[in-house]
């Protein structure tokens, strides 16, 4: 699946995060600045990760304001930024 | 005689402010105030270098102190608390020699017993006569209280007041008497009044903060404190403010007469001492429009020093009569040390004010905090900076749950048989880490950017730089 047109979900509200999606037809371009990058960056890669895979989406440009989302309010956000872009559920 | 002299610079010249001195500010203007920067930008502008900065505490309007550490005319600060924009240059290691903090008590204890001399105290006064009799009740940039500023004029070699409300001599109603003063300086405009304080303080409508509050005041209320007499402090932020809310239903309903409420005071506090539910108000610093108004009309409501608040080298200070205080944290450890004065990063936003005075004097101190804030636990193994030690804290109140501390055995069961949600602390961190994941633990660099005193001047814990990549 593929990001077919740009496309945001989310906040900047504390304790949410705010997602833009772009497409890209070559590669993965994932951009991720949080207020918690020194606690939890590994977890909000991981959460952004697995809702790409669960699309089957490999390409595109995500750019992600983390202001301390859970990694459940960040699956979320991600699938709403993904079908925005166009991405449809498989 | 006159002490009065025609500008700022002459005042600094009179007092013969050389490189290598301390002068003093204090904070009652807070974010409004326009002396420490007028003071420091004329000794710039002087060639004075060198300068220790002996501020009650610094806000994020002070932050001309940045260029003033970087051209040296400041090598040195000691202070109370100090804002997030002075506070990250500060973790960055701007500044050569570690800041030192203090508590409001220990400041103030620490000029008494000789141990942090003064050289040149500069006071904002709303008001003062030609002679230097000033308060901070009156005037356009009325302050109300200048606790702070007591122990700063009588200890400091040299006192100058600068005010911009000079009124004919003498003053009517003083706090700081001419017996202080050397020098007395009228300038347009010592703060701007939409800073200095809040217009009114508001109770939280946020429903984790009113859970927590709620939880707060059942502890109080099973805790054996609350009956006559009762005296009390909170702070101004939304969730203390609503302890004192759910408190007052309480003394309401069981018709409790309380004794003294005190510390930075709010316009809650003020409606709650009308309302008879206290007798008097201690008042070393006001926090909003009422409570100034309050301060100058209200004979129940007394103006009081830092002496007298918390000083641990009075002989006693009011904090030794407190019953409950509720209390904020950044950051607490499962030894129950808490942590006001640097973020999660590490860098430096705050700093412990009356925090570790009023928990090591009151019978029962209550911290109040969110379990997780922007993913962050509140709860962790080691604080980052130790600034109020763990053996003067009670009680933790979150939304998830209430943590006694072991050493409070007794307290601990009455608040079991009494229902309340009684964790044990570790599983409280355990139930947030469940929620947010466990965070990696912030490594800080090996620069020591500042050092706490604990309110008896020993060394508490010291704050390292922080890693920029």
């Amino acid at each position: 699946m593929k990001i077919i047109k740009n496309a945001v979900a989310g906040t900047l509200e504390s304790s949410d995060l705010f997602i833009q999606v772009e497409p890209d037809d070559e590669e993965l371009h994932l951009e991720i600045d949080s207020v918690v990058a020194n606690q939890y960056m590994d977890a909000i890669r991981a959460a952004v990760m697995k809702t790409l895979e669960e699309f089957h989406v490999t390409t595109g440009k995500i750019f992600i304001k983390d202001k301390g989302a859970l990694d459940c309010v960040i699956c979320a956000r991600m699938e709403t930024a993904l079908k925005r872009g166009g991405v449809e559920e498989s | 005689m006159s002490k009065l002299v025609a500008s700022v610079r002459e005042a600094i010249e009179k007092t013969g402010l050389k490189d290598g001195m301390t002068i003093s500010f204090h904070h009652h203007m807070r974010n409004g105030d326009y002396v420490l920067n007028m003071v420091l930008a004329e000794a710039a502008a002087m060639g004075i270098k060198d300068l220790t900065v002996n501020a009650s505490s610094i806000f994020d309007i002070h932050e001309p102190l940045i260029e003033h550490i970087r051209n040296k005319v400041v090598t040195g600060i000691e202070c109370n608390y100090m804002g997030g924009r002075v506070g990250k240059a500060i973790s960055e290691g701007i500044l050569e020699k570690p800041v030192i903090f203090r508590t409001h008590g220990g400041r103030a204890g620490d000029m008494e017993n000789g141990s942090s001399k003064i050289d040149i105290a500069f006071l904002a006064a709303p008001c003062a006569d030609n002679m230097g009799n000033c308060s901070g009740k009156y005037g356009p940039s009325a302050c109300g209280s200048l606790g702070y500023a007591f122990s700063d004029a009588m200890h400091a070699a040299k006192t100058v007041v600068i005010t911009d409300n000079l009124v004919p001599y003498p003053l009517k109603d003083t706090s700081i008497d001419e017996g202080y003063v050397d020098y007395v300086v009228e300038v347009p405009q010592i703060g701007d009044p939409a800073k200095i304080v809040s217009g009114t303080t508001k109770i939280t409508r946020d429903p984790v903060g009113l859970r927590i509050a709620s939880l707060a005041a059942q502890v109080v209320k099973h805790s054996g404190y609350l009956k006559d007499g009762f005296s009390f402090q909170t702070g101004a932020g939304g969730a203390s403010l609503a302890v004192a809310k759910y408190v007052e239903e309480m003394m309401k309903k069981e018709n409790i007469k309380g004794s003294f409420c005190m510390g930075g005071i709010t316009g809650y506090m003020v409606d709650m001492a009308n309302k008879g539910f206290f007798e008097t108000i201690l008042d070393v610093q006001c926090f909003d429009l009422k409570a100034i108004e309050s301060i100058r009309e209200n004979p129940k409501h007394q103006e009081i020093s830092a002496m007298r608040y918390a000083s641990p080298a009075a002989k006693s200070a009011a904090v030794d009569s407190l019953d409950v205080v509720i209390l904020g944290a950044t950051q607490v450890d499962v030894d129950f040390n808490v942590n006001v004065h640097t973020d999660s990063n590490g860098y430096i936003m705050g700093g412990s004010g009356g925090h570790s005075d009023t928990a090591a004097g009151s019978k029962l101190a209550i911290i109040v905090a969110p379990l997780i804030r922007a993913r962050l636990p509140l709860i962790v193994d080691r604080v980052l900076c130790k600034s109020t030690p763990g053996e003067t804290v009670d009680v933790v109140v979150t939304q998830r749950g209430i943590a006694v501390n072991p050493r409070q055995k007794e307290l601990k069961e009455k608040l079991i048989k009494a229902g309340l949600p009684v964790k044990d602390i570790e599983e409280l961190k355990q139930i947030a880490e469940e929620i947010s994941g466990v965070p990696r633990t912030v490594e800080m660099g090996d620069k020591t950017v500042a050092k706490v005193l604990y309110r008896d001047g020993t060394l508490l814990d010291v704050i390292k730089n922080v890693k920029t990549i």
